[in-house]
This record gives C-alpha cells, structure tokens and sequence, in this order.
C-alpha cells in the first residue's frame, strides 16, 4: 500500500533519516517507536509529504508522491493524519471542522456531508458538541474529534503523530480506546507514540528506529519480550 | 480674545443662514468615501502581497516529465513566485519610503498624464492613491498576521487534502485577520486622518470645505477648531465601532 524506497531527510547539515526503506500493507497497524530524536515523527511525515523528503521515492496508490508533479493533495484525501496538538480548525465549529474537506475536497452536499458528520460525531460521544469550538473542548475531546475529522474523508491509511503526547494522562485512555476500535475494523495505521503497551496490544508490527534508520522491524511479542539490538533492549529498559 | 464670540457669530452665519453646511457634510462625505474605498483597496493589495510574501518558495524539480514540462513547473514553483516577492518589496520600498503628499502629486499629475487619464476625478485618485499606500502597510501588518497563526492550522488543512490556497483562504486568513483587527483598526483611523492633504489634487474633503468657510469670512480660528472637533468625534464613533467588532469575534471563539 504505500512503499518507501530509500528515503533520506535532512535539515540543513542535520541528517535525520537514512536511507529508510520499508513496505506498508493494507490492515497493518504499524508502530513506530524509538528515543526521542531517531527520526520517527520526520518519517511519519514524510508519508504524506508534510516533510518533503530530501531523496527516495514514496508509493502510494502507484504513485511517487514525493514526486511535486504528482497532484499530493489527491493522495492526501486517502492518507489521514491525526497531529499532536490536534491542529483542529479554530475559527470554525466542530461540524464545520468535519464537513469543511468533504465539501470542498470531495465536493459533497452540505446535507451529505452534515450527515456523515454528525455520525462521527455520535460514533465519538460528542454529537452534542457539534457547534461548539475547538477552544471550548478538553484535549482528549479535541484530539477525538481530529480523529473523526480525517475519518470524514473516508482514508485508507490514517498517520498518527505522537496522539496522546500533549494529553492530560486521565484522557489519554479514551483516545487510544477510539484507536483501537479502528484498528479492530481493519484500518490501516501508522502510529508515532510512547505508549508501548498500546503498541503491544494494538501493533501488527513494530519499527525501532535510532539516529534515522529502522534497526528492528519485528512483530511485537518478539520484540517487547526479546529486542534483538542493544539499543532497544536499553530503549525498553527504560521506558518499560 | 475679546472677540471670539464675535467670531463664533461669523463663522455661525456663514455655517447655517448662508448654508456652508451643505459643503461641509459633502466634505465630511468624501473625506469618508476615500477613507473607506481607499481601506478596502489596501486590504486588498495588502492581502494579496501578504500571501505573495509568506509563500513557500520550493525549489522542487520535478523527477519526472520531459525537459519542457520540468522547466515550467520549475518556473512556476520557484521563478513566478521569487519574482512576485521581488515585486512586492519594491512595491512595498516605494509606497514606505515616499510621503503621501508626493505619492498623491506623483500619480496626478506624472502618472495619469502619462497614461493620457488627466480626466479621472479627483476623488478616485485619492481613492488608488491611499489605496495603494495602505495595501503597503497592511501587507506587513497582515503579513505578522499570518506568521502569527499556529503553522500546525495550515497543516491540518493540507492533511485533509485542501490545497495550500484553499487553507490560507478557509483557515488561516480568518484568523489571521481576528489577531490583527485592532492594529487594522489603527491603520484605519490614520487613513481617515491622512486624507487631509487630498485638496492637493483638487478633491473637497472635510478640510479643503472648512478652509473655503474660513476664507470666505476672513477668519480661520473657528472653522479649524470645529473641523478639529469633528475629526475627533470621527476617531471615536470609529474607535467603538472597533471595539464592538472585536467583542462580536472574541465571542464566537469562547461560546458553549
């Protein structure tokens, strides 16, 4: 479903990912851990091109979207993202949060598209917040409702940047439980977080990245309870 | 001083029984129409060169294509938008660095000659003219608008497939705008004061009526203080306006 062939970025002289290469099917729920600074969040948004890639080539739907003749907003509708601080429109109400893309992207109705809305909204719990602001809502709330923002397009694969990482701790619970309800319904997901034992239960298949390469790509039973490198043993001695 | 009231009198004469006032709310009219037109047209000149000026400047070539098309989309991503910018500043240099007396003078009698338009009227100048030098302005002001607006809006924008224009247009000018209101509101009320010297190309505002008013009676003190006494009730009918604008959008932001 989406291929990355050699993938390189860099900042300036930093270089933060090596010649990543890595193959991504449908239904996978891939996670993406490692120490702060190995690149994961980068590599996330590499996928759809937030970051514009310094060299390598990434596939989605036949295409090489790092290519810039390559139409991305097209791929983007496909490719779900969910941020860390939630990005949700300010100046706009809950409902025009999730019905503003499918109408101008996909050229919905506004009834069509109010509908879907307000099924995502009661499928979150929080119909009742349909016009509220964003301003007016707790993080877990928000982060749900940028959940439910990129599900109204509809995506195959949705990226998930660190989601719970700006999250008071007691809400944390109630946006990995919308996550995992995704997953059991076969969406395919690339998740950055630090909460190993959602990566556990959740995780099809694990990416230990250090300093911009993938050094394990392994299912997570094996993983979590033999890393093969020194680096992750020592990651996971940590942050276990 | 001793005469003041006998002033007061005079310029009372010719002010109601000999209906100077008719001129002066002409005035008073046109002093607001270059003010107001004049302010629309900066916003937007000063939208337009705001977006010119944060726009990405990619020097992205394409991987595929034949040559043609990998020069044009060259051109277009990187040429055409480093050449607006250039544009723009120069616009911006000029309509900064010149006053608006000479700006005025300049477009009246060099450049509408030149362009054989000696006829518009002069109201219209002074409406391009102060059109033109607040778009200057209010680009840098909306300009640290747009800086001003979290980047993370933009990409959840882009996230959900809206093109880069889409966002700014949909997103982020809107709020851009909420955070720069009460400076725009500053731009305003110096606009509306600026527009005092457009009797320099002839147009009748509020300043060139009450001259007329102080020659005619040979006495300037009183008009000129009643034209400053409007201008001031100007300012703060204009000032509350504001401030009621401000409290409309702080409020849809925190309601529920």
């Amino acid at each position: 479903m989406i291929e990355v062939v050699n993938l390189c970025k860099s900042f300036g002289k930093n270089e933060v990912l090596r010649n990543i290469s890595i193959n991504i099917e449908k239904g996978e729920k891939v996670v993406v851990i490692g120490p702060s600074g190995s690149g994961k969040s980068t590599f996330l948004r590499c996928l759809n091109c937030m970051e514009d890639p310094t060299s390598g080539e990434i596939y989605f739907g036949g295409a090489d979207i790092t290519d810039p003749r390559v139409d991305i907003n097209l791929h983007r509708q496909k490719m779900g993202m969910v941020f860390q601080h939630f990005n949700l429109f300010n100046n706009m109400t809950v409902l025009k949060n999730l019905t503003l893309a499918p109408r101008k992207v996909l050229k919905k109705s506004k009834a069509e598209a109010e509908a879907r809305a307000v099924e995502l909204l009661k499928r979150i719990g929080l119909e009742d917040k349909a016009n509220a602001y964003p301003s007016s809502l707790s993080g877990g709330q928000k982060q749900r409702v940028a959940i439910a923002r990129s599900l109204a397009m509809d995506p195959e694969v949705i990226l998930f940047d660190e989601p719970t990482s700006a999250l008071d701790p007691e809400m944390v619970g109630e946006v990995l439980e919308l996550m995992k309800d995704l997953a059991k319904e076969g969406m395919t997901m690339v998740i950055v977080t630090h909460e190993m034992g959602f990566a556990r239960e959740v995780g099809t298949r694990i990416l230990f990245m250090d300093e911009g390469r993938i050094i394990e790509d392994r299912n997570p039973r094996e993983f979590f309870e033999s890393p093969n490198t020194d680096r992750a043993k020592d990651f996971l001695s940590k942050v276990l | 001083m001793q005469d003041f009231d006998i002033q007061v009198e005079r310029f009372l004469v010719q002010f109601i029984d000999k209906q100077a006032y008719k001129e002066v709310l002409q005035g008073l009219q046109n002093t607001m129409i270059i003010a107001l037109y004049g302010f629309i047209l900066g916003i937007v000149i000063g939208t337009l060169i705001a977006i010119v000026r944060v726009l990405p400047k990619n020097n992205m070539m394409p991987k595929s294509g034949t040559k043609i098309v990998r020069i044009f989309s060259y051109i277009r991503s990187y040429v055409i938008p480093k050449l607006l910018d250039g544009f723009c500043t120069l616009y911006v240099g000029i309509f900064r660095g010149t006053p608006i007396v000479v700006q005025l003078l300049v477009f009246y009698y060099v450049v509408l000659p030149l362009m054989g338009l000696e006829r518009i009227d002069s109201i219209t100048v002074a409406i391009i003219v102060f059109g033109m030098n607040s778009g200057a302005y209010i680009s840098e002001i909306m300009r640290g608008g747009i800086l001003s607006v979290d980047p993370g809006q933009m990409e959840g924008g882009r996230s959900v497939g809206m093109s880069y224009s889409a966002t700014m247009m949909k997103i982020v000018i809107p709020q851009a705008v909420k955070n720069i209101l009460p400076t725009l509101g500053n731009e305003f009320i110096a606009l509306v004061k600026e527009t005092s010297v457009v009797s320099f190309v002839g147009a009748m505002d509020l300043y060139k009526t009450f001259r007329s008013i102080g020659a005619t009676t040979y006495q300037y003190m009183v008009p000129y203080l009643t034209m400053a006494v409007i201008y001031i009730v100007i300012v703060m009918i204009i000032t509350v306006l504001i401030k009621l604008m401000e409290r409309g959008l702080r409020k849809s932001d925190r309601s529920r």
